[in-house]
C-alpha cells in the first residue's frame, strides 16, 4: 500500500495524549473499547502529523484489536494521513456547490500561492495541498479547510491572502472572508430580525 | 412567510450567545423535567402528532421511528445515535445548529433518549467539523455541570449521558448502519437489512438513529405542542425546515422556513434571487446531490416538501437547494457529483464499487463529448444496473443525478458528442 | 416453521433460514460468490439477487430471512437482468486470463459467466491492476483476479482465528491484503484456496502444474494426523498433484490442515522403491526374494527374540498381519506406541476422544492438559474455537501459554495444578463440576512422559470427580497425533506377556535379548537404542529407520493403498489407492503376507477382504467402517503415584514436519523456514524499516 521508507521504528503516545486516549476509551461501554480506534488514530495523527504503522500497532495493542483491523480503519477514512503532511494541511473543496461559486479560481490561487499541485507538500514542509470532497459549508462556498478551521466565501484574492498570512506565521481569522455573518444572507438577515433575547449578542 | 416567533433555530446565524446562558434565554432547557414527567408514551404520541418527518433525507416519521424501540429495556441496553455526519453536497444546516444552538441538540438528545429508553446517546459528527464538536463538548459539559444531563438528568430520575464521536472523512457514514459500524470502530460499510437498528443496532443493541435537526427540533415541538408544529407547513409535510441555498444565487444562505414554501419564493425572499434574474435559471438540485435535478419550468411552481418533490421525480432530501444558472456546464456539474460518489463508494458491494468508477469515467468523457452517441443509453443502462441492486442507497444516489441529467438535458449531451465528432472528422 | 414458495414450489423451513438456504434445500440453484454457509453472511457480491413479491427491489437471497407466505422468484427476466448486470461489473476489472489461471475449469466466476456473462465488454475504460501479495509458501496470490468477496478475510478471522487479512482502502481501490507485519501462517491457510471463488488465491506449490479437468479424483482419508479428515486425492499419471478436503460434518467439516494438504510433494521424495540389504555396511539394492531370504535366515537364528514396532502411519491391515506373524513365531514383543505413550489397550475409553470430534461443540467447560490442539490437530482446534465463539464456554489449560485462537485460562504449566484440581483445591474444579457437559483433553505430550500413566490416572479421577462421564456424554478425551495409534490399540498391537513398552524392547535389543527388530514405518524410535539388533525397516521413506536398517522392504504410503485407520474418536475409515506405490514397493500387509510364506508360517489370509475379516474378529471397530464405535467408561485406568516435575507440553515441536512424508516435503521445509514451527500468526514488530 504505502511506501515504507518513511515508516518510523516505533511510536509512543505522550503522557498527555495517553490521558486523552484513556478518556476516549472511557466513553464507550466496557468491552467496546474498539470504538475508540478513530479518536485514538486522530490523537496519534495530532501528535505526529500522520498515522504510522507503528502508531497503528500501539493502538491495536491498547484496544485489543488485530493490527489489520486498525489499518482497515486508517485506510478507509480520508482524514487519516498515511504519510507525513505539512504543518498546514490546506484542503480545498471542489465539489459542486463550491465549483458553482468559483472553486476553480480558489484551486488555481492556492496552487500558485503554494507552488505545489494537489497531493504535494511544499519543499519547506510547511504546506500540503489536497483536493477534498464536500466539507459541509456549501452556502459559504467556495471554501477550504486549513488544519481544524474553515475559510469560507473565498475568491482568488482572499485565498491568496489567507495563504500568504499563514506563510508569514499569522493565523487569519477563520470563517467567511467576505465580511458576512456565517450563513446569514450577505445583504443582511431576511429572518430572525424581530426577536430579542436576554442573552444578547454573542 | 414564517414568522420569527415560529422559528425554532433562533440563533441560526450565530448572532447570540450559544452557550448555556444564552440558550436558556432563548428558551432551551425550559421545563424539560416536566416534559419528561409526562412519560414516554406521551412524548412519542406528541412527536407522531406533530407530523415531524426525519430531517436527514428519507423523511420517515420521527415519532413512529421512536415507537419501534422495545417498550421495556431487556438485557441489552438501548442507544440513541445522532447522525451529525453531514456530508451530502449542498447541505450545511446541522453544522449551524451544532455550533450556534448546541443546547437544542443536547436537550433533544436527553428527551429522545428518555423516550426510547436509552441511557446513552452518541452524536456522530463528521471529523472535519472540529470546532462544532468542540462546541458540542462544551455544551455537554455545561449541561452536566448544571444537572441537566448525567445522573438524574434535570431531576427527572433518568440517567443520561451524551457523547460526541468524531468521524474521519467518509460520506458513507451518513448511512445509518455504516455510521453504527464506524461508531463500533470499524470501516464504515453499511450493514445488510434486516435486521434494522431498532432490533440490532449499536453493539447489537436496540438503537434509534436520528438526524441532528430531527432531534434538535423535538424540545420545541414538545414545549409548544404537536398542534403548533403540525399547523405549520402542509399536510403530511408539517413544520419548519432549515433550507441551505447555495450555488448561483445572489445571497447564498441557510434559512428556516415553513415546509411547502414554493421554491421560487424561498430563493427570492432569502437568497436574493437567482444570479442574473429568475430567467437566467437553468436547473436546480433541490435536496442535496443525491436527488435528480429540476428544470426551470419545474422550478416555477414546485413547493419544497417531500410529496411535491417526489411527484416531480426528485426529492426534498436534505433540503439543500443548489441553484445553477445558464452559465453552468451541467454535464460537468453532474460529472463532479459522479466523481464524488466514486470517491465515496465504500467498496463493499459489487455494483457500486465497480459501477461508480465506470459511470464517472464515462461522464468525464461526456463533458468533452469524447464519446459515442450510443454511450448515453449505455450510461443510463449502467445507472439502472446499479440502482436498486446495492446494499445501501449510495448506489441509487450515484445513479439518480445521471438519470436526471439524461432525462432533462439529453440534447445538450448529444450536441457535445456530435460537435466533437464533427471536429475530429474535419481534422 | 414458515412456509414459502420458490419458483412455484412450496417448502417449509426452520425460522431464520435464508432464501438461498431454502432454495438449496429445494435444489434450486442460485449463483453466489461471497456467500458461504460456514462463514458470516456478507451480502456483498450481489450475484444471488432474487425477486420477492411485495418487495420493491430485488433482494440478496443470502441475507434475506424467509417469511411466512413469501413468494420468491429466482428465474425471471428481471432477476436474470440483475445478475447479468452484476456479472458485467465483476468482469469489469477482472483480467479474464482463464487460459493461464489455475482456477480455470473449477472457477465459480468462469462458470457463472457462462450463464450470465456477455460475449463482449461494453466498457471502454482501462482495467484495474492490483499488486500481488506475499502470503508465504502455500498460497499464491493474483490479486487482479480478486472480486473482493471477502471470503478469505472472513475465514481467516472467523474459522482460523488468525485475523491477518483485511480489505484496505475503499471503493474501487479496496484491496484485500495481509497485515504487513504478520504472516499468513494459520495451520489452516490452504482452505483459503478452496474458498476463493476465483483464481486470486491458488495452490502455490502446485502452481501451473495442472489443469483441473485432467486430474483423476480419488476419495480417501488423510493419515497425516489422527483426525482422519476426509480428503480427495487429485492425481495425474502416478503422481498426487494435490489434496483437497471433502465435506464430512462429523470429522473435518470441509477444512484440511496445511500439513495434510501440502506435504504431498514429500510423497515423491526420499522414496524407498525397491528392497535393500546392507552388505559390508552399505545398503545394496536386491530382489524381494533375496531380501526375504536374508530376513528368513536372521529370524530363524533369532527364534522368539523378535520384535515389531509400528510407526505413526502404519495401517491396521499391516499391523494385524505383523501381530499374527509374530504370534506364530512365538513372540509378543510388539508395540504401536513408538513415543512410549502410557496408554494400554485394556480400557478403550482410556485412549479415545470420547466426546467425538463433533461432540466437542456441546462441551461447556474444557480443560486441556499437556496439549496444543492447534499444533496437534488444527482442524479439531477450529472446532473448539467454533464452540468458544458460540459463548458459554470456559476453557483452561495446563501447559504452555501460547495462542490457541480462542480464549482460555492458563492454570499453570505442571502436574501440580492437575493434582490440585483432582483434589478439588483449584477454582476451575468447580467450573468443571458445575458445567452441564464438562470435558478434558489430554495430549500425547503428557502421556508419553515417564509419569504419563500417573497423569492419565489423575485425568481419569478428575473426570469422575467432575461428572464428565454421564448419560449421553463422555467428556474424557485423549488427543492423538498419530493416524495409526487408535487402530493399533484397538487391534491389540501392544506388548504381550513379558513385555512392557518400546523402551523395554529397545533395552532387550541392546542386551541381545531381541535379535531382530521390524520397524513398520517407525522412524521416531531412538535408533541407537536398538543396539546390535538386526533391523528390518518396512516403510515408504528413507528416513531415520531406513538409515539404521539392515534390510529395507519398500512399502506404500497412505495414498497408495487401500488401508484402514481408526481416528482419534474411534472411527474406522479406509483410504483408497489413488496412485500405485513406486517401483517395487508394495502394499504393506502383502509384504508381511509374502514374508510369512518365506518364514514357513503362512498367514491364514491372502486377500484384502480376508485380512479385513481378520481385523473385524480382532475388534468389532473394524467392521463398522465410517462409524464411531463408542467405548464404555468401564474399569479404572492409569496409575497411582506422584507425578513428576516439568511443564506438560505438546509432543509436536514443528507442526510442518512430524513424519517421514512431511520431513521429505520441500514445501513443509519452506513453511518451517517461513513460519517456524507454526502457531505464530502474531505480527512481528516491523523493525527499523518495516
Amino acid at each position: 500500500m504505502s511506501d515504507m521508507n518513511h515508516e518510523p521504528a516505533s511510536f509512543a503516545f505522550t503522557a498527555e495524549t495517553l490521558e486523552k486516549a484513556k478518556a476516549f476509551i472511557a466513553k464507550y461501554p466496557a468491552g467496546r473499547q474498539q470504538s475508540a480506534v478513530m479518536p485514538l488514530l486522530d490523537l496519534a495523527q495530532r501528535q505526529e502529523g500522520w498515522v504510522s504503522r507503528a502508531a497503528m500497532e500501539v493502538i491495536a495493542e491498547m484496544l485489543d484489536m488485530a493490527p489489520i483491523r486498525v489499518e482497515e480503519v486508517a485506510t478507509f477514512y480520508t482524514m487519516y494521513n498515511r504519510k507525513p503532511v505539512g504543518t498546514f494541511h490546506v484542503q480545498v473543496c471542489t465539489n459542486l456547490p463550491c465549483m458553482l461559486r468559483g472553486s476553480d479560481d480558489v484551486v488555481a490561487a492556492a496552487k500558485e500561492a503554494l507552488g505545489v499541485d494537489f497531493g504535494d507538500m511544499t519543499a519547506d514542509g510547511k504546506f500540503t495541498l489536497s483536493e477534498v470532497e464536500c466539507l459541509g459549508a456549501c452556502v459559504n462556498a467556495p471554501m477550504m479547510q486549513i488544519n481544524d478551521d474553515y475559510y469560507e466565501d473565498l475568491d482568488a484574492a482572499s485565498t491568496k491572502a489567507v495563504l500568504e498570512a499563514f506563510k508569514r506565521g499569522e493565523t487569519p481569522k477563520p470563517g467567511p472572508q467576505n465580511g458576512r455573518q456565517f450563513s446569514c444572507p450577505k445583504g443582511g438577515a431576511t429572518s430572525l430580525t424581530e426577536l430579542t433575547f436576554e442573552g444578547g449578542k454573542a | 412567510m414564517l414568522r420569527d416567533s415560529d422559528r425554532i433555530f433562533t440563533n441560526l446565524y450565530g448572532f447570540h450567545d450559544w452557550r448555556l446562558a444564552g440558550a436558556r434565554s432563548r428558551g432551551d432547557w425550559d421545563g424539560t423535567k416536566e416534559i419528561l414527567a409526562k412519560g414516554r408514551d406521551w412524548i412519542i404520541d406528541e412527536m407522531k402528532n406533530s407530523g415531524l418527518r426525519g430531517r436527514g433525507g428519507a423523511g420517515f416519521p420521527t415519532g413512529v421511528k421512536w415507537s419501534f424501540m422495545p417498550k421495556t429495556e431487556g438485557p441489552r441496553p438501548h442507544y440513541l445515535v445522532i447522525n451529525a455526519d453531514e456530508g451530502e453536497p449542498g447541505t450545511c444546516k446541522d453544522r449551524e445548529m451544532m455550533r450556534f444552538d448546541p443546547h437544542k441538540l443536547i436537550e433533544g438528545a436527553l428527551i429522545a433518549s428518555f423516550a426510547i429508553g436509552a441511557h446513552a446517546a452518541y452524536i456522530y459528527i463528521r471529523g472535519e467539523f472540529v470546532r462544532e464538536a468542540e462546541h458540542l463538548n462544551i455544551a455537554i459539559d455545561e449541561a452536566r455541570a448544571a444537572g441537566l444531563l448525567g445522573p438524574n438528568a434535570c431531576g427527572s430520575g433518568w440517567d443520561c449521558e451524551v457523547y460526541v464521536h468524531r468521524g474521519a472523512g467518509a460520506y458513507i457514514c451518513g448511512e445509518e448502519s455504516a455510521l453504527i459500524e464506524s461508531l463500533e470502530g470499524k470501516k464504515g460499510q453499511p450493514r445488510l437489512k434486516p435486521p434494522f437498528p431498532a432490533g440490532v443496532g449499536l453493539y447489537g443493541c436496540p438503537t434509534t438513529v436520528n438526524n441532528v435537526e430531527s432531534i434538535a427540533v423535538a424540545p420545541t415541538i414538545l414545549r409548544r405542542g404537536a398542534a403548533w408544529f403540525s399547523g405549520l407547513g402542509k399536510a403530511n409535510n408539517t413544520g419548519t425546515k432549515v433550507f441551505c441555498i447555495s450555488g448561483h444565487v445572489n445571497n447564498p444562505c441557510n434559512v428556516e422556513e415553513e415546509m411547502g414554501i414554493p421554491l421560487k419564493e424561498l430563493i427570492e425572499k432569502h437568497a436574493g434571487g437567482v444570479r442574473g434574474g429568475w430567467d437566467n435559471l437553468l436547473a436546480i438540485i433541490p435536496g442535496g446531490s443525491s436527488v435528480p435535478m429540476l428544470t426551470k419550468s419545474q422550478c416555477e411552481e414546485v413547493t419544497m416538501d417531500f410529496d411535491a418533490l417526489r411527484a416531480m421525480r426528485s426529492g426534498l432530501g436534505t433540503a439543500a437547494v443548489m441553484v445553477m444558472d445558464k452559465s453552468t456546464d451541467l454535464v460537468r456539474a453532474i460529472h463532479r457529483l459522479s466523481r464524488f460518489y466514486w470517491h465515496e463508494s465504500c467498496g463493499q458491494c459489487t455494483p457500486c464499487r465497480e459501477g461508480t468508477g465506470w459511470m464517472s469515467r464515462m461522464m468525464g468523457r461526456m463533458v468533452t463529448g469524447d464519446a459515442e452517441l450510443s454511450e448515453i443509453d449505455l450510461l443510463e443502462e449502467i445507472s439502472r444496473q446499479i440502482e436498486g441492486h446495492t446494499i445501501c442507497a449510495l448506489g441509487d444516489a450515484a445513479a439518480w443525478p445521471i438519470q436526471g441529467l439524461i432525462r432533462a438535458f439529453r440534447p445538450e449531451m448529444e450536441r457535445r458528442i456530435t460537435e466533437r465528432q464533427a471536429k475530429t472528422r474535419a481534422a | 416453521m414458515p412456509k414459502l414458495t420458490i419458483d412455484g414450489r412450496e417448502i417449509e423451513v426452520e425460522a431464520g433460514t435464508t432464501i438461498i438456504q431454502a432454495a438449496d434445500q429445494l435444489g434450486i440453484e442460485i449463483p453466489r460468490f461471497c456467500y458461504h454457509e460456514r462463514l458470516a453472511i456478507a451480502g456483498n457480491c450481489r450475484m444471488c439477487l432474487v425477486e420477492v413479491e411485495k418487495m420493491p427491489k430485488p433482494v440478496a437471497s443470502c441475507a434475506q430471512p424467509v417469511g411466512e407466505g413469501m413468494v420468491v422468484k429466482t428465474n425471471t427476466a428481471g432477476v436474470r437482468k440483475a445478475r447479468q448486470g452484476v456479472m458485467e461489473f465483476l468482469l469489469l476489472n477482472h483480467p479474464l486470463d482463464c487460459p493461464i489461471c489455475d482456477q480455470g475449469g473449477e472457477c465459480d466466476l468462469q462458470d457463472q459467466a457462462v450463464a450470465y456473462g456477455s460475449d463482449k465488454g461494453r466498457c471502454q475504460e482501462g482495467k484495474r491492476a492490483v499488486p500481488d501479495k506475499d502470503y508465504g509458501p502455500l498460497v499464491q496470490t493474483m490479486m487482479t483476479r480478486c472480486i473482493q468477496c471477502t471470503r478469505c478475510v472472513r475465514f481467516i478471522a472467523e474459522i482460523a482465528g488468525t485475523p491477518v487479512l483485511g480489505g484496505l482502502g475503499r471503493g474501487e481501490h479496496l484491496e484485500i491484503t495481509r497485515y504487513v507485519g504478520a504472516a499468513v501462517s494459520s495451520e489452516l491457510s490452504g482452505n483459503l484456496i478452496d474458498l476463493c471463488p476465483v483464481g486470486a488465491l491458488t495452490n502455490k506449490p502446485a502452481s501451473y502444474t495442472y489443469r483441473s479437468w485432467e486430474l483423476k479424483k480419488t476419495e480417501s482419508i488423510d493419515a497425516m494426523d489422527a483426525l482422519g479428515s476426509s480428503i480427495r486425492l487429485d492425481t495425474r499419471g502416478n503422481e498426487v498433484i494435490r489434496v483437497l478436503p471433502r465435506v464430512n460434518e462429523d470429522v473435518n467439516e470441509e477444512w484440511l490442515s496445511d500439513r495434510s494438504r501440502f506435504a504431498v510433494d514429500g510423497l515423491k521424495r526420499q522414496r524407498l522403491d525397491r528392497p535393500y540389504v546392507r552388505k559390508d555396511g552399505k545398503l545394496v539394492a536386491v530382489t524381494w526374494n533375496e531380501a526375504f531370504a536374508v530376513i528368513a535366515a536372521k529370524v530363524k537364528a533369532a527364534g522368539t527374540k523378535i520384535a515389531v514396532i509400528a510407526g505413526d502411519q502404519a495401517d491396521a491391515e499391516a499391523m494385524i498381519a505383523y501381530k499374527d506373524l509374530l504370534a506364530s513365531l512365538g513372540s509378543q514383543a510388539i508395540d504401536c506406541r513408538q513415543d512410549g505413550a502410557k496408554l494400554d489397550g485394556s480400557v478403550r475409553a482410556s485412549y479415545l476422544f470420547n466426546s467425538t470430534v463433533a461432540g466437542i461443540e456441546q462441551a461447556d467447560a474444557l480443560l486441556m492438559i499437556g496439549t496444543n490442539p492447534r499444533k496437534e490437530s488444527p482442524v479439531l482446534n477450529a472446532r473448539i474455537r467454533k464452540r468458544w465463539q458460540k459463548g458459554g464456554f470456559k476453557a483452561a489449560r495446563i501447559g504452555h501459554k501460547g495462542d490457541l485462537t480462542f480464549k482460555y485460562e492458563h492454570l499453570g504449566d505442571d502436574a501440580s495444578v492437575l493434582k490440585a484440581l483432582v483434589d478439588g483445591k483449584h477454582p476451575f474444579f468447580e467450573t468443571l463440576k458445575n458445567a452441564a457437559k464438562p470435558a478434558l483433553i489430554i495430549g500425547q505430550g503428557a502421556l508419553s512422559r515417564p509419569d504419563g500413566a500417573v497423569l492419565l490416572g489423575l485425568a481419569r479421577k478428575l473426570a469422575d470427580a467432575t461428572g464428565m462421564v454421564k448419560d449421553g456424554w463422555n467428556g474424557f478425551n485423549v488427543l492423538h497425533t498419530a493416524a495409526a495409534r487408535v487402530g493399533g490399540l484397538d487391534l491389540g498391537f501392544v506388548p504381550g506377556q513379558g513385555w512392557r513398552d518400546v523402551d523395554h524392547i529397545a533395552d532387550a535389543a541392546h542386551k541381545g535379548d531381541i535379535a531382530v527388530v521390524f520397524l513398520l514405518g517407525a522412524d521416531e524410535v531412538e535408533m541407537k537404542s536398538l543396539g546390535e539388533a538386526f533391523v528390518v525397516y518396512q516403510g515408504s521413506h528413507g528416513d531415520a529407520g531406513a538409515h539404521r536398517a539392515d534390510v529395507i522392504l519398500p512399502g506404500a504410503a497412505y495414498t497408495e493403498k487401500s488401508a484402514t485407520y481408526v481416528n482419534l474418536e474411534g472411527r474406522a475409515q479406509q483410504t483408497r489407492l489413488a496412485v500405485f506405490p513406486p517401483g517395487e514397493a508394495k502394499e504393506d500387509w502383502r509384504i508381511v503376507r509374502a514374508l510369512s510364506d518365506v518364514l514357513g508360517k503362512p498367514l491364514p489370509y491372502d486377500s484384502l477382504k480376508a485380512v479385513r475379516e481378520r481385523l473385524a474378529k480382532a475388534s468389532p471397530v473394524f467392521a463398522a467402517i465410517g462409524q464411531v464405535t463408542t467405548a464404555a467408561w468401564g474399569a479404572s485406568f492409569g496409575a497411582e503415584g506422584s507425578a513428576g516435575d516439568g511443564a506438560l507440553v505438546t509432543n509436536i515441536d514443528n507442526f510442518y514436519q512430524t513424519d517421514p512424508i512431511s520431513r521429505a516435503s520441500k514445501t513443509m521445509a519452506e513453511c518451517t523456514a517461513a513460519f517456524g514451527g507454526g502457531c505464530n500468526h502474531k505480527h512481528k514488530k516491523t523493525g527499523t524499516n518495516g
